[in-house]
């Protein structure tokens, strides 16, 4: 197999994904041999693909193996792409017809309680994965996938924009560390992604690049005014330093993220439970994105099993005043929901200053009081949040107004 | 001889065969449309004057015992699973009758595991004729690549009771593996090295066959107590170094899945039940012993903890989850039928609202009642649902005979049937325009729970009604299929072979469909 290019996995335990092996000839044909656990339901279909594919890419002599556990379509083509591609230069890229749904636009200042991360090549995670419902799904290219894997995710990755479902989930990609992750921007920009979180952000020129390259792709492919959001990643002592000029690099700044595992181990120290080692950078990026007014998301917390440490996790950083919170198991996401979400109390509150809001309002009054009080204007703002918060988590009826 | 002839069309539009190894048989008629006529089967009479009045009646091997028992070509041995993938003893039975020059057995197991895939070369020199009995794994593989010289016979536990008792199924030795006896023939599967809790597969089989012999390698002194197989029924016992292997009869724990998926198909299931008023103070539940079932029992936990309920009963395939439900004072009873950890086989000897059953208790149709229709919900698998609601539990949607049907048929004569399973697995869609194999007719299915939303049987207007303000996410069958299909894409049509190698037989004994051999 000397001269065979390979992508894909094919490891005992691997499910829904397939293992493609290429060999360029100089004569006898293409020649096209499929093993699959699917073979007869979908053997034809597979068998079809393939052969649209090599004639895509032009090729006359080729020897195509696919070996399936089921995968789908956009995954048996980002495999078979990827191993032609590893042997003849192409600029043509296979696209599977897309989904509408996966063009939609998110909003700068939406909901982002959580974001799930999954490994960009590793389809099996990502089939199900909007089903659980986060506020985003991360398809990551830069820690969860092997450095000899990265090329072949990169396809992975970009068919998963296009073809997986997301659930209503905003679509994220965290790209490799800049300067590598400007090439990841080229495959996964056309694909029209929510937003991209950067990682081991330490200087607003980084963002500065990243958004000189989106710009360059977005115009090549006529995206129009798309708008794609950042969410730098702080990982380091500097990239804490330089939070607010980070959070301020660009309007396209959705947030800042921070990741403590990195984070930690440049100060030197253990990432433990209580987090007092990184009380600081907490802190610091909360004050540095409330200063931008963008939103402060905390790190993954690592223990899946441990759902109780998880809600004690969350309800800290609620308090220490993050916005979300990353995941890396699908269980998580309800727990952080559940514990970011405002509670009875807040809500009450809440509904009080919202409706004392109004009646100022429909009275002509510039002034709103609730009681003796005076309210101020952002805290009628927080109020409102809090009451779409409540409503967005299913904590009140989104006509609680007819209700009270 | 045909292997199989006189092909009909039966109730739900299969061609079955009603000739099947040389024996007549009915066409399924529909739900409770068949009545069996006449008397059970009966045994000849034995006598005191045969057996040893010191009730001693060890003999030196399990070969003897066969030979003593009359062994000879054509007969018909049965034997239980209650060892499951650590039985020891059924491969021991066909390497005598090898060994002896018998030839055309019916091996009669209540179930078949990987373990016995030695039967293949027995199947294939002519010793072993068919199975009748469950086909998992490598069996499955063998029959349905048409390479088996009889007709497969698959029967639900309860329809394997009925046979017997009506006599359809003669059984010319039964071989009891057990894990406690003693020199009489008592038996129970609550003591010894290999306890799997009870033996309640092996009482149609006590009851009804011509010779009985006992294998165990715990003798005790007489009386053996409990005494779940009666001594009285036994011809002889036979002492063996081992049994069955423990590790891989009872597994040290059951585990409640991982699987993120899973659990939310479990969460959605628990949620359904008590949106639609199943779940209630004194209520009754069988769920198996999958991963997705046993996370469903432990929602139905914190239902009734929460609600200061108490079920009455659960139906168990016990495990460590039913055990502590028990313990907790969650249910009154565990009625169990097979045990499969070591806190089954625990409570079930300590507790005495652990109780063992059988499936003449539980399921057999052509009783004066049984317990499955008394529950309230039971939780099932199935490889395959049509548009129909007919289900399929026995083949993949390849074709492939890959699983028995157990108890399945029996209990979806319960007050609700749910099916929770994945919409798809590794992109084979689980809703197809028809199923591959159908294993009960559709108005016995009343719920469908995947991950992408329930579907619930048109039948059933009153859970519609119950739901429908739920907030849960209840669409049609064909919708889920479509949203399968989007997925997956549309699979394409199955092409099997013409020949049948195997039917399924409904719980009243009638054959609801024939599997066709696998074009490999």
């Amino acid at each position: 197999m000397n001269n065979y290019s390979f992508a894909g996995n094919n490891s005992p335990d691997t499910k829904s994904d397939c293992f493609v092996a290429f060999e360029l000839r100089k004569s006898g044909g293409n020649v096209i041999d499929i093993k699959s656990k699917v073979m007869a339901l979908y053997g034809k279909s597979i068998h079809a693909l393939a052969e649209d594919m090599l004639n895509f890419f032009e090729i006359e002599h080729g020897h195509l193996i696919i070996e399936d556990t089921g995968a789908l379509d956009f995954v048996l083509a980002a495999r078979i792409e990827a191993a032609i591609k590893l042997q003849i230069s192409s600029n043509k890229d296979y696209l599977l017809e897309g989904s509408a749904e996966n063009k939609k636009p998110t909003q700068k200042e939406q909901f982002r309680f959580s974001r799930l991360y999954l490994p960009g090549n590793t389809p099996k995670l990502m089939i199900s994965a909007g089903i659980h419902h986060p506020n985003g799904l991360i398809l990551d290219l830069e820690d969860a996938v092997a450095p000899s894997k990265k090329y072949e995710a990169t396809f992975l990755v970009r068919n998963a924009l296009r073809n997986l479902n997301f659930y209503g989930a905003e679509r994220m990609v965290r790209i490799n560390q800049i300067p590598k992750g400007l090439d990841d921007l080229k495959i996964v920009v056309p694909q029209y992604p929510n937003l991209i979180l950067v990682p081991k952000c330490e200087h607003p020129d980084d963002l500065i690049r990243v958004n000189q390259a989106i710009e360059e792709i977005k115009s090549q492919h006529q995206m129009g005014d798309f708008p794609i959001w950042l969410m730098p990643i702080i990982e380091s002592a500097k990239g804490v330093l330089n939070a607010y000029s980070i959070a301020t690099a660009a309007m396209n700044v959705a947030a800042l993220a921070i990741g403590l595992e990195d984070y930690t181990a440049d100060m030197g120290t253990r990432r433990t439970t209580a987090g007092t080692e990184s009380f600081f950078a907490r802190s610091m990026v909360v004050n540095a994105c409330r200063a931008a007014g963008i939103q402060p998301i905390d790190s993954v917390f690592s223990d899946v099993s441990d759902m109780n440490a998880l809600a004690e996790n969350v309800k800290t950083s609620k308090g220490l005043g993050f916005d979300g919170m990353g995941c890396i198991h699908p269980r998580q996401i309800a727990v952080i929901h559940e514990n970011f979400a405002p509670e009875a109390i807040e809500i009450d509150k809440a509904k009080k200053i919202v409706l004392a809001f109004k009646e100022a309002e429909e009275n002509g009054l510039g002034v709103v009081s609730l009681g003796t009080k005076m309210i101020d204007a952002p805290v009628v703002k927080r109020a409102q949040r809090t009451i779409l918060l409540a409503i967005k988590t299913g904590k009140l009826e989104p006509n609680w107004e007819d209700l009270t | 001889m045909k292997k199989y002839d006189n092909l009909v069309k039966n109730a739900v539009g299969r061609l079955v065969p009603t000739v099947i190894n040389g024996e007549q048989h009915f066409p399924y008629k529909g739900v409770g449309m068949h009545r069996p006529t006449g008397k059970k089967h009966s045994p000849s009479i034995s006598t005191c004057i045969d057996y040893p009045d010191d009730g001693n009646k060890t003999v030196a091997s399990l070969k003897e015992a066969l030979i003593k028992s009359g062994l000879k070509d054509g007969m018909t041995i049965s034997t239980h699973h209650h060892f499951r993938n650590g039985d020891l003893i059924s491969n021991q039975i066909f390497d005598i009758a090898h060994e002896l020059g018998i030839k055309n057995l019916r091996w009669f197991p209540s179930a078949s595991f990987p373990c016995q895939e030695r039967m293949i070369k027995y199947m294939e020199d002519g010793t072993i004729n068919r199975i009748e009995g469950s086909m998992n794994g490598p069996l499955g593989k063998f029959v349905s690549e048409g390479k088996m010289s009889g007709i497969g016979v698959l029967r639900s536990h309860g329809g394997r009771y009925q046979a017997i008792q009506d006599g359809e199924v003669k059984i010319d030795i039964a071989v009891i593996a057990a894990p406690t006896a003693d020199a009489f023939g008592n038996a129970n599967g609550v003591n010894g090295q290999a306890a799997c809790g009870l033996l309640g597969f092996a009482l149609g089989d006590s009851q009804y066959a011509e010779k009985v012999i006992v294998v165990t390698d715990n003798i005790v002194p007489f009386p053996c107590v409990p005494w779940q197989i009666q001594g009285n029924y036994v011809d002889f016992v036979v002492k063996v170094d081992q049994v069955g292997l423990p590790e891989k009869i009872v597994s040290g724990t059951t585990m409640i899945t991982k699987s993120p998926d899973r659990l939310l198909i479990a969460e959605i299931t628990a949620q359904f039940c008590e949106a639609a008023g199943l779940i209630y103070d004194g209520f009754s539940y069988q769920a198996g012993a999958g991963g997705t079932a046993l996370s469903i029992g432990n929602y139905f936990g914190e239902i009734l903890r929460k609600n200061n309920w108490k079920a009455s009963f659960i139906r168990a395939g016990s495990n460590k989850y039913a055990v502590e439900m028990l313990e907790e004072g969650l249910v009154g009873y565990i009625l169990d039928g097979q045990t499969f950890d070591l806190d089954g086989v625990r409570s079930m000897r300590e507790n005495a609202n652990h109780v063992a059953t059988s499936p003449f208790t539980s399921y057999n149709f052509h009783g004066k009642g049984n317990f499955a229709s008394m529950l309230d919900v039971v939780i099932l698998g199935a490889t395959e649902v049509d548009l129909n609601y007919n289900a399929n539990v026995v083949t993949h949607s390849d074709g492939y005979l890959l699983h028995g049907i157990g108890g399945w048929q029996n209990t979806l004569f319960a007050k609700t049937t749910i099916l929770p399973i994945p919409l798809f697995r590794d992109r084979i869609p689980v809703i197809r325009d028809e199923v591959t194999t159908i294993c009960a007719p559709g108005e016995m299915i009343d719920v469908i729970v995947t991950e992408r939303g329930i579907a619930i049987n048109p039948l059933r207007q009153d859970l519609i009604d119950k739901v429908k303000n739920s907030g849960l996410p209840i669409k049609t069958i064909e919708q889920l299929k479509a949203e399968a299909e989007a997925i997956c894409g549309v699979p394409e049509k199955l092409v099997l072979g013409d020949e049948i190698v195997a039917v399924i037989k409904w719980v009243d004994g009638t054959i609801i469909d024939a599997v066709r051999r696998v074009i490999a």
